[in-house]
């Protein structure tokens, strides 16, 4: 068995325990219905930590997602109100996060100055210029937006694949296909598992990092896409404290934070189980949010235990 | 490569070196640590270019801007660290930036067949899938090398390739070697063992100082050559022995190893340093000089044997440990180990004495000027103030500042560490009469060093190292270079 | 290949002009100056300072202020960042340290033992994080990224513990520390003060400060000094967390409520962002206890700003984003280089 993928397995053996404890303790809790509306649910916000991951994968980080998030939906929201088709302001949208994404990347590359630092300054200017454009929610009028949050997929058992979810697989889809079948993605993989040696080994340092950001910007932007049209608005406040949401999605995918690990897919199992923890939760009514963040913050820490006694036995090798 | 140097601020790296290969030979490329090879390889390969001096091949000259030219003209580098992604599998390693694509997407099965294609041309068979820092440092070594062989590869550079590896995995390599030789590639082979040098090459440039002091074929060059060479330094001046005659009995040593050593790192051994005396190891660059200094020195933590320093036995090992005992050290890479750049020539030069006041007992601003002011008069270090930050300074005047810092503790026992690498030759005779009256004084000195000549001058009693192994001690009146030479070369590993 | 500036020799007064461009604390001075110029423009009146009932009131005091909080989790942020290290746990702390504060209160303690177990508290959290970081070895921002996504759950909980009905309380020695005034002069400014001069005395009167430093700077050279890198970063660790947990009382005692989720959101962000305007490397090394203060001055410079200009308070965020990209812009070579390397070219 493949060491690498053994991460994985872990987080889709933690999704399928904490499924079944569900199951124990409450009816018509395994059930594709339940299953679909967690993919809905969260759909938004896998899409964008998809876009993360890739991040994440190169040593870097992203802060800015929740803000592009809200800022995405805002924009749509205002030019709907001005007669624009939903699919076209996304489609602007989408090129928007492209080309901040690849902003932030070329100051991080070019400018020397740290992913964390560049971001969040992003985070800042993102947010901010949601509130400058309106404070209240503006609703999205338009009709093709309704149709596409009633359209779905039903699921056997009853349930259903929301739009939102199904374009949220494609997503995924396309990004496996990125991480794993392209030379860019093998280029990810290589910085983030040893950055001097990537750079020895050929791989273009400056186009990689640049575009490594402009592929999680896109993909921040599609989540606000999925989420504006999921609840039919645009926001302010969307997104956040999203950006915590998506990378500790991504870490409890496998994907290690220091680089070089991980699998985009173990993401897509990352947000569940935090959608999963988020419906178990509210399932129980008596409990309240506070135990979503403390089983968090727990889980994040058995992974991060987890992956570094995996890790030690990887990165050795390194003699006087 | 022909007649070419290269300076960096404060050192020349590289001094009209002349280098040749042929095709289906092995030449191997010898030096200390800072003799330059690095530098030639880094220009050979395109990491760095060269302020003169052309580079031909196959009679023509070429420009060498960046690594991807010299791969694009056959040269393939593997390089002393394995720079390889550990993470990555071994399949991804030697395929990364060159993998098979069907329809822009990449052709995993085929990659592995071409991975797997690879690795049989050096006689490999290993589980490609498997991530690389799984396999052993042998291994990786041999996937580099089988990255480094593209199809069109004529001239392969083995930077200490078997730093790492043991006997069995050495002449696995060796063969894999030969096998090259046959194809008609021309290597080049970096490597400190002589042994091995005279097991694969056909022959050999010895590099010291930025200039090429011999090249020969291995047959015209016999091991003694070749060490007094290696070891020798162009003598400007001769150093006058220090203490020639009986050594004046000094009473009880204060410092006594025995049978101190860690597994993989240094054999067991004894030593023991008395008070004014000054003890050299010397030996070849991997002979287990550094390793022996930091086991004294606490920096590395022995796994066997008994360390007594100064009357009473050392419980824990620790540089802070060793520091409160009356220890101080000054290690070999200064930029890595030694100096915090970013702080100022005072703050380092009193960090050590620091540490020993500990925390609480800070030194006022005017006590670390005056300690500061002092060093820097008694080494002569060229700076225009102490407060300038220490990463500034040259490669020379860091090491003042490293051996001010060991100065400033008091220490009873001073551990060195190649201390004059990088000095000039005016700033030199001025630390070794300072230490001379320092050891006067009573200060017992361990001296690593790969300048012979120095060691001879100065020390003692010298303990000869080999192959991490103490091999013998030479005392006073019989310690000469010819002496130490033919040691190290007449003793059998 | 990477641009490096060829300048053949420039006239003295401009290559002295360029290493004092070149100095850290240049542009977080220029800014702040700048900032104040275009409020003496805009908001006139800007500078007044008047007296009533007692204290000090103007746009500056508030400043002073309001940048408290923000000051004292930047001060130990600072010292972590110097390790190399970061905390982002900092806005957990501060959520705990409130939730504790009312819980005690309802439970009946002593206000001024209440005061201390809250700064046990903090001191609790630093032990947490300098366990993970010093002792497993777990890097910075992964480690504390727990604490962060678990700490105001865990407020939450405490909450729970009296009833978690009524999160107010009421405490004259706390909201006296935090929003009372002694003199003319607000409380916690004069506490702030405090807090500064015991951190600049246990940073730079002993020298702890020198061994953080060494530690941040090169962790193998202080190593082989005799430097214990493990405790010092434990150390580290746990100053953090006792700052941020003063920061906690202040923010606690303001709204005299315990808001777990809310309180000090972002406020790690601020932080962060203030040590680098002052100056201070993510990379570890130097820390710059002052230049921080400035740092988180002029983010709460701007703020106030903007609210007395009568910008709509939304563009509170993309002006302060601006604003610190462009100090930070400024501060990294690369970009100075080409800059001047492009300046060069143009005919003088």
């Amino acid at each position: 068995m493949n060491e690498k993928y053994l991460p994985l397995l872990a987080t889709i053996a933690v999704f399928i325990a904490l499924f079944v404890i569900g199951g124990f303790l409450y009816n018509n809790f395994l059930s594709t219905l339940v299953l679909g509306d967690i993919l809905a649910d969260n759909a938004f916000i896998i899409t964008a930590a998809i876009g993360t991951t890739f991040v994440i994968l190169s040593g870097g980080i992203d802060l800015s997602i929740g803000s592009m998030i809200g800022f995405v939906g805002v924009v749509i929201a205002n030019l709907d109100v001005v007669g624009w088709h939903p699919l076209v302001s996304a489609a602007m949208m989408l090129g928007f996060g492209l080309a901040f994404g690849a902003l932030q990347g070329l100051i991080i590359d070019f400018c020397e100055i740290q992913p964390f630092i560049v971001t969040l300054a992003g985070l800042f200017l993102l947010r901010g210029s949601c509130f400058m454009i309106n404070l209240d929610s503006v609703p999205i009028r338009h009709p093709f937006v309704a149709s596409f949050a009633a359209a779905s997929i039903p699921l056997p058992g009853g349930g259903f694949l929301a739009s939102s979810a199904i374009v949220m697989l494609i997503s995924l889809a396309v990004a496996i296909a990125l991480a794993h079948f392209t030379r860019f993605g093998a280029n990810v993989y290589a910085i983030g598992g040893d950055r001097t040696s990537a750079a020895l080994m050929g791989v273009p340092m400056r186009r990689t990092t640049v575009a490594i950001y402009a592929l999680g910007g896109f993909y921040s932007a599609l989540g606000g896409v999925i989420y504006a049209f999921y609840t039919s608005s645009g926001y302010p406040l969307a997104g956040t404290g999203n950006e915590l949401t998506a990378i500790a999605s991504v870490v409890l995918g496998g994907t290690m934070l220091t680089g070089g690990i991980g699998m985009v897919a173990g993401t897509l199992f990352g947000g569940m189980i935090f959608g999963l923890i988020a419906t178990l939760i509210n399932f129980n009514g008596s409990l309240n949010g506070a135990w979503i963040m403390i089983s968090g913050g727990i889980l994040l820490f058995l992974f991060i235990v987890l992956q570094r006694s995996i890790v030690g036995s990887l990165r050795l090798g390194r003699t006087t | 490569m022909v007649g070419v140097s290269k300076a960096f601020p404060g050192v020349r790296a590289l001094e009209r070196v002349d280098f040749r290969v042929e095709a289906g030979e092995v030449h191997a490329l010898l030096g200390e640590n800072g003799a330059g090879k690095s530098t030639l390889i880094k220009i050979m390969t395109g990491a760095l270019r060269g302020d003169e001096g052309e580079i031909r091949l196959d009679g023509r000259p070429v420009e060498i801007g960046a690594p991807g030219q010299a791969r694009a003209l056959g040269i393939g580098t593997v390089y002393q660290e394995v720079n390889l992604i550990p993470t990555m599998s071994v399949t991804k390693n030697l395929t990364l930036g060159r993998q098979p694509r069907r329809f822009g997407l990449i052709a995993w099965r085929e990659a592995r067949r071409l991975a797997r294609a690879r690795l049989k041309r050096l006689k490999i068979d290993i589980d490609v899938e498997r991530p690389l820092g799984s396999y052993s440092v042998a291994i990786q070594q041999l996937v580099a090398i089988a990255r480094a062989l593209e199809d069109d590869t004529r001239v392969l550079v083995l930077d200490e390739p078997t730093a790492s590896l043991d006997a069995n995995e050495t002449e696995l390599l060796f063969g894999i070697m030969r096998n090259l030789k046959r194809r008609g590639i021309a290597m080049v082979f970096i490597t400190h063992f002589i042994d091995q040098v005279y097991q694969i090459a056909d022959c050999i440039s010895v590099l010291r100082n930025g200039r090429l002091v011999g090249s020969a074929a291995t047959a015209d060059l016999p091991p003694l050559k070749l060490i007094s060479l290696m070891l020798g330094r162009e003598l400007e001046r001769t150093e006058e022995r220090l203490a020639a005659g009986a050594s004046t009995a000094r009473g009880e040593p204060i410092v006594v190893a025995e049978g101190v050593g860690r597994r993989r790192l240094m054999a067991p051994f004894d030593l023991s340093i008395r008070p004014g005396e000054v003890v050299g190891l010397a030996g070849l660059l991997g002979s287990g000089r550094t390793e022996v200094a930091k086991l004294i020195f606490g920096a590395v933590r022995p796994d066997c044997g008994r360390l007594e320093v100064g009357g009473a036995p050392m419980t824990t090992h620790s540089p802070g440990q060793s520091l409160r005992r009356g220890m101080a050290f000054c290690p070999e890479d200064r930029k890595a180990e030694g100096l915090i750049g970013e702080l100022t020539v005072r703050e380092n030069i009193i960090l050590a004495l620091q540490t020993k006041r500990g925390w609480l007992r800070r030194l006022s601003h005017d006590e670390q000027e005056e300690l500061a002011q002092k060093m820097i008069k008694a080494l002569a270090i060229a700076t225009p103030d102490a407060d300038k930050q220490v990463g500034q300074l040259s490669g020379g005047n860091q090491q003042k500042v490293v051996l001010a810092r060991a100065l400033v503790s008091d220490p009873r026992i001073l551990i060195l560490d190649e201390p004059t690498r990088g000095i000039d030759v005016g700033a030199h005779a001025e630390i070794v009469a300072l230490i001379r009256s320092l050891c006067a004084q009573g200060l017992a000195l361990l001296v690593a060093s790969s300048e012979l000549d120095e060691l001879v001058a100065v020390s003692d009693r010298i303990a000869v190292l080999r192959d991490r192994r103490k091999i013998g001690e030479i005392e006073s009146r019989e310690i000469t270079r010819e002496n130490v030479i033919r040691t190290i070369a007449g003793a059998k590993a | 290949m990477k641009h490096s500036a060829n300048i053949e020799a420039d006239a003295p007064s401009i290559s002295r002009l360029r290493a004092i461009a070149g100095h850290r604390a240049v542009w977080p001075v220029v800014a702040l100056a700048l900032i104040f110029v275009v409020d003496g423009f805009i908001s006139p009146g800007f500078f007044h300072i008047r007296i009533v009932e007692g204290r000090l009131f103007g746009n500056l005091i508030d400043i002073l202020y309001r940048a408290a909080p923000t000051a004292l989790v930047a001060l130990g942020m600072a010292i972590v960042i110097g390790t190399k290290g970061i905390d982002l746990s900092v806005g957990s702390v501060i959520a705990i340290v409130g939730a504790v504060i009312t819980w005690r209160i309802h439970a009946g303690d002593p206000h001024f033992a209440i005061l201390l177990i809250a700064l046990g508290v903090g001191l609790l959290c630093g032990l947490w994080n300098g366990f993970l970081v010093a002792i497993l070895d777990i890097q910075p921002i992964i480690a504390t990224l727990i604490l962060m996504v678990s700490g105001r759950g865990i407020g939450l909980m405490i909450n729970l513990l009296y009833g978690g009905t009524n999160p107010s309380f009421i405490s004259p020695l706390l909201q006296g520390l935090s929003v009372g005034h002694i003199g003319l002069i607000p409380t916690r400014l004069i506490l702030g003060v405090a807090i500064f001069c015991a951190l600049w005395l246990l940073i730079r009167r002993t020298a702890l400060g020198l061994f953080l430093e060494s530690v941040g700077g090169n962790s193998a050279a202080a190593d082989l000094t005799g430097i214990n890198a493990r405790l010092i970063k434990y150390a580290a660790y746990l100053i953090c967390a006792l700052c941020a947990a003063w920061a906690g009382v202040i923010l606690a005692a303001d709204t005299h409520t315990s808001d777990p989720v809310s309180v000090g959101l972002y406020i790690e962000l601020d932080a962060i962002l203030a040590v680098v305007i002052g100056g201070g490397s993510l990379a570890g090394g130097r820390i710059y206890l002052g230049m921080t203060v400035l740092g988180a001055l002029i983010i709460q410079a701007l703020t106030t700003s903007i609210l007395t200009s009568g910008l709509p308070p939304e563009y509170n965020l993309v002006v302060k984003a601006v604003v610190v990209i462009i100090v930070l812009l400024l501060q990294s070579n690369n970009l100075r280089s080409a800059l001047y390397a492009t300046l060069a070219r143009q005919p003088r």
